[in-house]
């Protein structure tokens, strides 16, 4: 109970579900082998943790945030940065953290004390406008981005995958370097995770709660509710841009399409909608449904896309093609906004429906 | 809202001159810096031309935010549908576009501009109908739905046309320049700003004077006391919601022979511009939304011309800069 901040799943299934997607994940270099299998299950940590700190943001505070993948972009970019100039060493990456830690703070004190002084719905236009601006900039500094191209670096000598920690003469498995990036990666995840929870449940958390159901009276009650949804930006951004580090360190790269695109942003949106806003539990789940669905059932549209063009059928070839994949992402998440308000996580702690949670006006 | 006695005088509109001044001085001020009047003259009807359109996009957004507190993220879609439906029409007749007559060319614009707006907004009922009713009131789920409809619509324009950048050329008798003296000025820049100037005033016209104008102007400033009247709001919203979808559809069909391409991410980038210009307006207000917008294309222009590097995030700049001075942007309309 301490390690959750008194805030269990309080739903069996929900315990249930979860347990097993730790354990897979917990498991996966050993489980499943292959490198897909391990860059998935990376994948679905880094952006476990993502998706949570962006929930902490449009869940607890009721606000909406285009700029989150800006942070997460600060993050990568920083440390495949370092990396790249001072060469594969552990000071590099120090630099990377210590620069681009402070750096994703400071903006989002600097965005959240502009923008959420109004209403909260300027704060959605402000941070679209400041990300879009951030992402071109991004792509023209090309000396120090690399542009388009974005930024591959190599990591120190002990993440390689060259480096055998345990041979595989001792238990049949090999533990090597990126097999230990893994557990870095998880790991970090999972305790940024366990952060929020903390940060949720404390009484800072409660603000939140209270600015999101009415931020008049919470004002009345003698919160001072900028400084509270403003240090909410700046933790929601420091937990992004930690993400953005890890997934530059497993992908060992960072550009614009995989640390700062709008898409990413939507994918964020729809995992945080998906798993249930407000939950924290739900970017475990968010996470983990929509990216399995990414990587296995995109194919499966390709294959469906070749059959519908094979049976001369107008239209679906073109509708079911892998391209389209956020078409369909979209109607998906229209169709969740308004059936599931509460997502995955809210359906299965109350069974019932209860259609009034989760609402904010 | 002042309480005012019964015997008082109504009171007389605050004139806010300010606003209206800050392009002007910002024209006058860049003079000396451009050095060249000439081509001073030159980016300022590139301006005023850029401003117009981006104009006619975002009033469609501030008016249906001020009248009825909804924040289209997916007012983008409108911009791309309408370029991309103008096609449908300028594409067969290609023929008659690159005719040398200002008039056979207009008889096939006019048609695909009237088309474009007429399928934006039917495309803006649905929206209205699908996305924006059921969570009408809940800002959160508005935004949401809205950036989901974005995708969806981006998406099908992708599925049907396919990701290719469509050529989209400016007809024969539009191009070229206008000269006089040493100054150039582009044909299709007098004929932008000419419309943006016209959709201008019949906004202002219908707003200021006529029966529908006053009820949409009270439903901005009180929506519950117009529908205590018994005025039945939410038609009037629809209509709203729709004339600004379709004048979305045109803007559209003006920025894709302006820059004589169509591509569907060009609601993205429109988007967040024309986000910018109704930010820095005043959510809701149109006059605002139209000073926003030729500031907008001012800084950009202007921007482009002496700074390069700068114009990337020159928006950005000009929004903090006039957010410090009025937080709720140049005219603040609504309440809320």
């Amino acid at each position: 109970m301490m390690i959750l901040s008194g805030d269990p799943p309080r739903s069996r299934i929900l315990t249930l579900v979860l347990v097993v997607i730790i354990l897979a994940l917990a498991a996966t270099p050993f489980l499943f082998p292959g490198a897909k299998a391990l860059n998935v299950a990376a994948k679905i940590c880094v952006f476990a943790a993502l998706v949570a700190s962006y929930d902490l943001l449009l869940g607890y505070t009721g606000s909406v945030s285009f700029a989150h993948t800006m942070f997460y972009g600060i993050g990568s970019y920083a440390i495949a940065i370092a990396l790249y100039g001072m060469g594969p060493n552990w000071a590099a990456v120090a630099t990377g953290i210590v620069v681009g830690l402070p750096l994703a703070a400071l903006l989002a004190l600097a965005i959240g004390l502009f923008s959420l002084r109004v209403a909260a719905i300027f704060f959605a236009m402000i941070t679209l406008a400041v990300a879009s601006a951030f992402q071109v900039l991004a792509s023209q500094l090309s000396w120090l981005t690399g542009g388009e191209d974005g930024r591959s670096f190599q990591l120190p000598e002990l993440l390689r995958p060259g480096t055998v920690l345990i041979s595989k003469s001792m238990f049949g498995f090999e533990v090597n370097g990126r097999i230990l990036t893994f557990y870095l990666v998880f790991a970090v995840s999972a305790l940024m995770i366990l952060a929020l929870l903390r940060v949720v449940n404390s009484p800072f958390g409660r603000v939140l709660q209270a600015i999101r159901e009415n931020r008049f009276r919470a004002e009345a009650l003698g919160f001072r509710t900028v400084f509270h949804l403003t240090y909410a930006n700046c933790i929601a951004a420091l937990v992004a841009a930690s993400a953005g580090i890890l997934n530059a360190l497993w992908l060992r790269y960072a550009g614009p399409d995989t640390s700062l695109s709008f898409s990413i942003m939507l994918d964020i949106l729809l995992m945080v909608v998906i798993g249930g806003m407000g939950t924290i539990y739900g970017a475990i789940i968010g996470a983990t449904i929509f990216i399995l669905a990414q990587n296995y059932l995109q194919s499966l549209m390709g294959v469906a896309s070749t059959a519908a063009s094979e049976a001369g059928l107008p239209l679906l070839p073109g509708l079911l093609h892998p391209d389209r994949w956020l078409l369909w992402l979209g109607l998906l998440f229209i169709a969740s906004v308004y059936f599931f308000p509460t997502g995955v996580v809210g359906r299965l702690r109350n069974p019932a429906g209860d259609k009034s949670a989760g609402n904010s006006h | 809202m002042t309480d005012l006695a019964a015997t008082d005088p109504l009171p007389k509109p605050k004139r806010d001159l300010a606003p209206i001044l800050l392009p002007v001085a910002l024209a006058l001020v860049t003079i000396p810096l451009i050095g060249s009047p000439s081509t001073w003259l030159t980016l300022t009807a590139a301006s005023l031309a850029m401003g117009m359109m981006i104009f006619i996009m975002a009033s469609g957004l501030t008016l249906v935010f001020g009248l009825m507190d909804v924040l289209n993220f997916g007012h983008g879609a409108f911009i791309a549908v309408g370029a991309y439906v103008a096609t449908l029409v300028l594409a067969p007749f290609a023929t008659s576009i690159q005719a040398d007559s200002l008039w056979i060319n207009l008889a096939v614009l006019a048609p695909a501009a009237l088309l474009s707006m007429a399928v934006s907004g039917a495309l803006g009922l649905v929206v209205e109908r699908v996305l924006i009713l059921p969570v009408y009131g809940q800002h959160l789920k508005q935004i949401l739905m809205t950036t989901g409809g974005l995708i969806v619509a981006e998406q099908t324009l992708y599925a049907l046309w396919g990701p290719q950048i469509i050529p989209m050329p400016l007809p024969a008798s539009l191009r070229g320049s206008f000269i006089l003296g040493d100054v150039a000025i582009a044909k299709y820049r007098v004929l932008a700003t000419l419309i943006g100037l016209a959709v201008f005033i019949a906004i202002q016209l219908v707003l200021n004077r006529t029966k529908l104008g006053l009820l949409i102007r009270a439903g901005v400033e009180n929506r519950e006391m117009v529908e205590a009247l018994g005025y039945r709001i939410r038609r009037l919203f629809l209509g709203v919601f729709m004339t600004g979808s379709a004048l979305a559809g045109l803007g559209g069909v003006m920025w894709a022979l302006y820059r004589e391409q169509v591509h569907a991410s060009m609601s993205d980038e429109l988007t967040v511009l024309i986000f910018v210009v109704v930010i820095i307006g005043g959510l809701g207000s149109i006059g605002g939304c139209f000073i926003g917008a030729i500031l907008v294309a001012m800084v950009a222009n202007y921007g482009g011309f002496l700074v390069p590097k700068l114009a990337l995030v020159s928006n950005i700049l000009l929004m903090v800069a006039i957010l410090m001075w009025r937080p709720r942007g140049l005219y603040a309309v609504t309440s809320r």
